[in-house]
């Protein structure tokens, strides 16, 4: 639940983000495409530790109490998802907006319009940047351990739980937690590789 | 009485092109172009490739910025208010990656059209029985067709056609070109680049001839066949400027 609620705000943040940065120029556009990118590689034990620190009680947004909740987890996964969500969405919309350019200029179509067009027309391609945000999303373990403190039954998903029992010795626990994830993971990117192909055959794109 | 949104049609004529000039990266592109058109009829512009005339029809049609002069419909500058009354069909057809009747209905939902004139377009320009395929199954002539179809859900009262025939299949060029004089018995105002001399006889009703960047000439099209007056002109029309 964890993975999936960061993947969908990093997807509302990140894919519209993304088509922004593709279809508008104005300063800096350069600049903070070169800061998106380069926070895809962010370590997720810097971002744990970052989040930890502003919601621990003497940070600054310790008032709000969520330290060691799943909030936490979320908010620090979505941190790490929509740079990689932003960035690939972003390439994907640069490519299309190459050949929709001159005729949303030559339409009049305002710029609601035009990017609800760009993401509709890539939603096939897009499907494949989710599914590498979910693939960060649901391997990631640096970061909600140290903010979500790997409570049991509160804060420990998979990879936590895995971390744990691996700690504690309990390997064959651990191994069958990491096939279960392995399989979670590996029917997921089935899903989308046959959306895709269905995409390709019925849609052409 | 409740008034049309649009001005009337004799608001955007005559279109007055005034030292128009157009540099990019200090590379003089147009240079003082100065021509007038009227409401009626087919414009045909003629050059040999790097003349400037997609360039021209782009600052005319408000693609592209000019740098230097002006252009005028009737009294509206050009802009996103003449765009609106215009449609453009480009060399290489700009299609969105939908199906055929899709490429439509998103145009007559842009301009609040009635769906229904749709497969009336699809009809005319030959592609009912395509309307449900996606577009990347078209061939070239069928994805011009659709663009044209396209050009004309707005009902638009200025039509650019920029290199729309060039190598399509003589039936293409023909449904295109029948549709162009149907449309252009409805008062709307085609211009129309094209490097084919032949259709420029057939179906011009004035020529704009422009090379280096410049116009040469602008005149009628029966007589500028008959006697062209620019050197180049002439070596153009005989095969000989090709640039």
């Amino acid at each position: 639940m964890v993975s999936l609620s960061s993947l969908t705000i990093a997807c509302f943040i990140g894919i519209p983000l993304g088509t922004v940065l593709a279809i508008k120029r104005f300063y800096f556009r350069k600049t903070l495409l070169a800061i998106i990118n380069s926070l895809m590689g962010l370590p997720p034990v810097l971002v744990g530790l970052i989040v930890y620190l502003y919601l621990s009680r003497s940070g600054p947004l310790g008032w709000l109490g969520i330290l060691y909740s799943p909030t936490a987890m979320i908010i620090a996964q979505v941190i790490l998802i929509a740079p990689i969500i932003t960035a690939l969405s972003n390439q994907i919309i640069e490519e299309l907006h190459e050949d929709y350019r001159d005729l949303f200029l030559s339409l009049n179509a305002k710029p609601i319009q035009a990017v609800i067009a760009y993401i509709y027309d890539s939603r096939y391609s897009l499907l494949t940047v989710i599914l590498a945000g979910f693939g960060r999303a649901i391997s990631e373990v640096g970061a909600v351990i140290i903010v979500g403190g790997n409570i049991d039954h509160l804060t420990r998903v998979m990879t936590t739980a895995i971390a744990l029992e691996t700690s504690k010795g309990n390997l064959n626990l651990a191994l069958g937690l990491g096939i279960i994830l392995l399989i979670i993971s590996l029917s997921i990117s089935l899903l989308v590789m046959w959306i895709k192909s269905f995409s390709k055959r019925y849609a052409h794109v | 009485m409740r008034m049309s949104s649009k001005a009337p049609k004799s608001h955007m004529f005559p279109i007055v092109v005034k030292n128009l000039s157009l540099e990019i990266n200090k590379k003089i592109l147009l240079n003082n172009l100065t021509c007038e058109l009227t409401a009626h009829g087919i414009t045909v512009i003629m050059g040999p490739n790097g003349a400037g005339k997609s360039l021209f029809v782009r600052c005319l049609h408000g693609l592209t910025k000019l740098t230097n002069g002006g252009i005028l419909y009737g009294n509206l500058p050009v802009g996103a208010a003449t765009r609106g009354r215009q449609s453009m069909v480009f060399q290489s057809p700009k299609l969105l990656r939908r199906s055929v009747i899709e490429n439509l209905r998103f145009v007559a939902n842009l301009n609040k059209k009635n769906n229904q004139n749709l497969l009336e377009l699809l009809k005319k320009t030959e592609l009912s029985l395509l309307k449900d395929q996606h577009v990347s199954t078209l061939s070239g002539g069928e994805k011009q067709r659709l663009s044209l179809a396209r050009a004309l859900v707005s009902n638009p009262e200025i039509l650019f056609l920029d290199e729309a025939t060039s190598s399509l299949d003589p039936r293409s060029v023909s449904i295109i070109e029948d549709l162009m004089e149907e449309i252009k018995l409805k008062n709307v105002k085609i211009i129309l680049i094209t490097h084919d001399v032949n259709q420029a006889k057939r179906i011009a009703d004035d020529i704009i001839f422009m090379n280096n960047g410049e116009i040469r000439e602008t005149r009628l099209a029966n007589d500028f066949f008959a006697d062209p007056h620019s050197q180049e002109a002439k070596a153009f029309l005989k095969g000989d400027l090709i640039i």
